[in-house]
């Protein structure tokens, strides 16, 4: 017997005794219990994108991420560039894209791509790593990564500071949302890596006192593209 | 009693004692309890929420072999090993083999209580691989050498005055009072360590069914770290962390950071599906997920407790049980602390060894009442007492119990015992406290209540008769 | 005798079955339910022809409401259990919420703080009912205590076997309760309230410790 086997043998014995089902909060319903769709009892989302973006930018705030709704590409370019001069950046780590190709064209910093395999300790001597994403979450202030949206695993969190470009019709009222838009995106070839990023790293592990900068990056900035 | 019940009450003894532990746990909690509310009122019903979650783990766990069949048939698919461990043995020499297939020579490793509990950083050392521990507190208690106390804050029993000394004795840091900077100095030993192990190992918090991935908890990123960089990543999960699909997350995310942690979300939750895929730029050669069983099944095939295996980790009732608190969670002995260790200790290493677990509660009902996934916490506690008198009744309770019913099915000699427990009474403050003193484990830290000069009983006769 | 009193004020008749005992809760928690059940089916039968009893004790109405069904489950006299645990109340649930009284007209001047026994307010629900009862007498200031929920540490045997943890839980929640200034530290459960005295007599404080239904017999 394999131990697939022995192991699927041993819940098949054990489930033929039955526990007994939880109630279910609110009655009947048609369909399994389970299938029902969280979003009534999570916490609320605004309606209006209007209102999404306001509770992203107040929850990436709350988060201590940096968050920063820019008109045009020119505004975004500046920031980042600001971004570099306060920072001392001499390194940026980015992968290629729309967005991140039109943002690093006026930088002058020394570039690691990573889009066709990187040396790790070039990446890890990056002062910022700067990436597109898969998703913004109003409900949470996340930003949502994948491998092919953000350069790889690494990019988005082995470099101090992580800053991300988005675009408006990327943010999505929830969680729920933005794991239904990969899903329909991908389809059945996922990515194999995936990541819901909620501010800076950090840790409660000394005392249970927040500190920031923990692993990953010590500061992330967020900025929106129309 | 056995070794591990005397070491409990040992260790209990001490903590109980110790006025600045019960003071650091009651301040590093305070924080958390504040949270914890803030953001449980932000769901528009945490009740609803939590029903939902008990329903979605139900289902899991009920039709367990289905959903981990199409978990490992999805994951196999797009290049992951999967190893089904039926034991800890099992899974300890799985991913020693892996290591040495790879000529591996370090190794980094994030959090994962499943890998505590198979002692997978001693086999790794013994079979000659050096082991990290990345995330902060469980690298600080690694460098004490002592295990977790906690869950998911594996060094919140210590001040950070205990870890500037720690670090300065085994890394040679300067002393800091700062937990930023000592932070920093974790930071910085830890960096060069995922540049260079060949190999990370993790746990994962939930793996889900449709899709065949994994997903990954955390707040610093070290788990990030561990998954990226290394050439080999091997996942130890637990058989028990299913979940049906992946939009239920949207659900279980946000319950486990409140619940867990007092955060609206964690920091970093990420989904593991394969090893690099085709023209990705990074990511493991390899990836292999160890499914464990260890006995999980036993807990499985007890209908009455099975949803014991709904946990999922949150620790929220470790941060409210009066037990925990006191005691801390050392005393515990083992892997899992608090009262969902209480529950599934017994059946994971033994209800005979383990039972004085189950007994060492008020039985308040707190844990229950904070479970994210509704586990009836405190009544298995009862279940498994009634579990261990029956495979292993002790004669001298037998007899009192006994005693007892007797007692209590004749009122004359209930009565003629609290007459002579009232009779008894200035005998018993004269002894008070002594060996011969019939109420010693009470009366040595508190007063005994002088019993009414009139039961009940002698009242309400007096009052009929008048 | 003065849940009696203040039932009788009400305008109710109130019988007391001399040949009870007791609920059957020490054996119940120690893991001896075929013990539990002698002691239990013994209750049951006296109480088998009662229209509603009431009980002084959150605790003991725990073991009749929400653990005599399972004691029961699957056991021939069943139904009888549900029957029992459907009339039995604890004496603040009984008033509020069967009576829908709150003033029971009672007077008590004093500093007041309400501990919340377990198992009333985890296993009954049982919050509010304490604390509305106590707010309409008149004269009695209500202080909450910080974490009035957690547990004074008395458990039953717990408190014996256990006393060490037992001890420390009562110390944090006397502490809790000398920390509001109240003169009186109150509750609907006999034994939180017995090991509260017995922790702030050691302690040598003069909190003194009263039950729920005293409070409310004064007049």
């Amino acid at each position: 017997m394999t131990n697939r086997e022995i192991i699927l043998g041993r819940i098949r014995e054990a489930l033929k005794v039955s526990a007994p089902h939880p109630v279910f909060h609110t009655g009947a319903t048609e369909q399994p219990l389970f299938t029902a769709a969280p979003q009534k009892w999570l916490p609320p989302v605004g309606q209006t994108p209007g209102e999404q973006i306001d509770l992203f930018r107040q929850n990436a705030e709350a988060l201590k991420a940096e968050f920063r709704a820019c008109a045009n590409m020119n505004e975004a370019l500046q920031h980042v560039k600001k971004l570099a001069a306060v920072g001392g950046w001499k390194k940026i780590g980015r992968h290629r894209g729309e967005l991140t190709d039109a943002v690093v064209r006026e930088l002058g910093l020394v570039e690691v791509q990573t889009d066709h395999g990187y040396a790790v300790d070039d990446l890890e001597s990056c002062d910022a790593g700067l990436t597109e994403c898969e998703a913004l979450v109003a409900q949470t202030g996340s930003v949502m990564v994948s491998a092919p949206s953000a350069g790889g695993r690494a990019l988005s969190v082995l470099p101090p500071h992580h800053v991300v470009l988005a675009r408006r019709n990327q943010l999505v009222s929830d969680l729920g949302a933005a794991l239904q838009r990969v899903q329909e995106k991908f389809k059945d070839k996922f990515p194999s890596f995936m990541s819901f990023i909620s501010g800076p790293s950090r840790t409660g592990d000394i005392e249970r006192i927040l500190v920031l900068g923990a692993h990953g990056p010590k500061k992330l900035t967020i900025l929106l593209l129309p | 009693m056995n070794v591990y019940a005397k070491e409990f009450n040992e260790s209990a003894r001490r903590y109980t004692a110790d006025l600045h532990h019960r003071d650091l746990i009651h301040k590093a909690l305070s924080g958390y309890y504040a949270k914890r509310d803030e953001f449980k009122n932000r769901f528009q019903s945490w009740s609803g929420a939590r029903d939902l979650a008990a329903e979605i783990k139900w289902e899991a766990i009920n039709h367990l072999d289905r959903y981990l069949d199409e978990f490992v048939s999805k994951l196999e698919a797009r290049g992951t090993k999967v190893f089904w461990a039926p034991d800890a043995q099992a899974a300890r020499d799985y991913i020693v083999g892996v290591a040495r297939q790879h000529q591996v020579r370090a190794v980094i490793k994030s959090k994962s209580m499943t890998a505590e509990e198979i002692h997978l950083n001693d086999a790794l050392e013994k079979a000659g691989f050096e082991i990290a521990e990345s995330d902060l507190g469980e690298y600080i208690v690694q460098l004490r050498e002592e295990p977790p106390y906690h869950l998911v804050f594996p060094a919140m029993h210590l001040t950070r005055q205990q870890i500037s000394d720690l670090f300065h004795d085994k890394l040679g840091s300067e002393p800091t009072n700062n937990p930023e900077d000592l932070t920093m100095v974790a930071r910085r030993v830890m960096r060069r360590k995922y540049c260079k192990a060949e190999m990370g190992i993790s746990g994962a918090n939930f793996a889900i069914a449709e899709t065949g991935m994994i997903s990954i908890t955390e707040n610093e990123g070290n788990a990030r770290l561990t998954t990226s960089l290394p050439k080999i990543h091997v996942a130890l999960v637990g058989i028990e962390k299913v979940l049906p699909r992946l939009s239920d997350l949207a659900l279980f995310l946000p319950m486990l950071a409140t619940a867990g942690a007092g955060q609206s979300i964690t920091c970093y939750n990420t989904l593991y599906g394969g090893p690099r895929q085709p023209g990705e730029p990074d990511g493991p050669e390899e990836f292999h997920v160890v499914l464990l069983d260890n006995r999980r099944t036993e807990l499985l095939a007890d209908a009455e407790q099975r949803d014991a295996l709904h946990c999922i980790r949150c620790g929220a009732c470790l941060n409210v049980c009066p037990i925990f608190k006191n005691v801390g969670g050392h005393s515990y002995g083992t892997t899992y602390q608090g009262p969902i260790g209480s529950v599934i200790t017994p059946h994971l290493r033994g209800l005979q060894d383990w039972k004085h677990l189950s007994q060492a509660s008020s039985l308040c009902g707190a844990c229950t009442e904070a479970c994210p996934v509704k586990i009836n916490l405190h009544h298995h506690l009862l279940h498994n007492r009634r579990n261990a008198v029956r495979a292993h009744p002790t004669l001298l309770e037998k007899l009192i119990q006994f005693g007892f019913v007797r007692m209590m099915c004749h009122p004359a000699l209930y009565q003629f015992a609290a007459s002579v427990g009232r009779l008894a009474q200035p005998l018993q403050r004269w002894l008070g406290g002594t060996i011969l003193d019939p109420v010693r484990a009470w009366a040595k830290t508190r007063s005994f209540p002088p019993l009414a000069k009139k039961s009940f009983r002698e009242l309400w006769r007096e009052r009929k008769a008048s | 005798m003065s849940i009696v009193h203040v039932l009788e004020r009400l305008g109710h008749t109130v019988d007391y079955p001399e040949a009870q005992t007791c609920c059957g809760q020490p054996p119940f928690n120690t893991g001896y339910w075929d013990e539990a059940r002698v002691v239990a089916e013994r209750q049951m039968a006296i109480f088998r022809d009662a229209e509603t009893v009431v009980l002084a004790s959150g605790s003991c109405a725990t073991m009749v409401r929400v653990f005599y069904p399972e004691l029961f489950h699957r056991h021939p006299r069943e139904a009888e259990a549900r029957a029992l645990a459907a009339k039995t109340f604890e004496f603040s649930d009984f008033l509020v919420n069967r009576l829908g009284v709150l003033d029971v007209g009672a007077r008590f001047p004093g500093r007041v703080t309400f501990h919340d026994g377990c198992h009333g307010l985890r296993e009954l629900g049982s919050k509010k009912a304490p604390r509305q009862l106590l707010q309409h007498v008149k004269g009695l200031e209500l202080v909450e205590m910080t974490e009035a929920e957690t547990c004074c540490g008395f458990g039953g045997t717990f408190a014996v076997k256990f006393p060490m943890i037992s001890t420390a839980m009562g110390e944090v929640k006397c502490a809790s309760i000398t920390g509001t200034g109240a003169d009186y530290v109150v509750s609907n459960d006999s034994s939180c309230l017995m090991q509260i005295r017995g922790v702030l007599d050691r302690q040598g404080k003069s909190t003194k410790t009263l039950h729920l239904a005293e409070v409310l017999a004064q007049t």
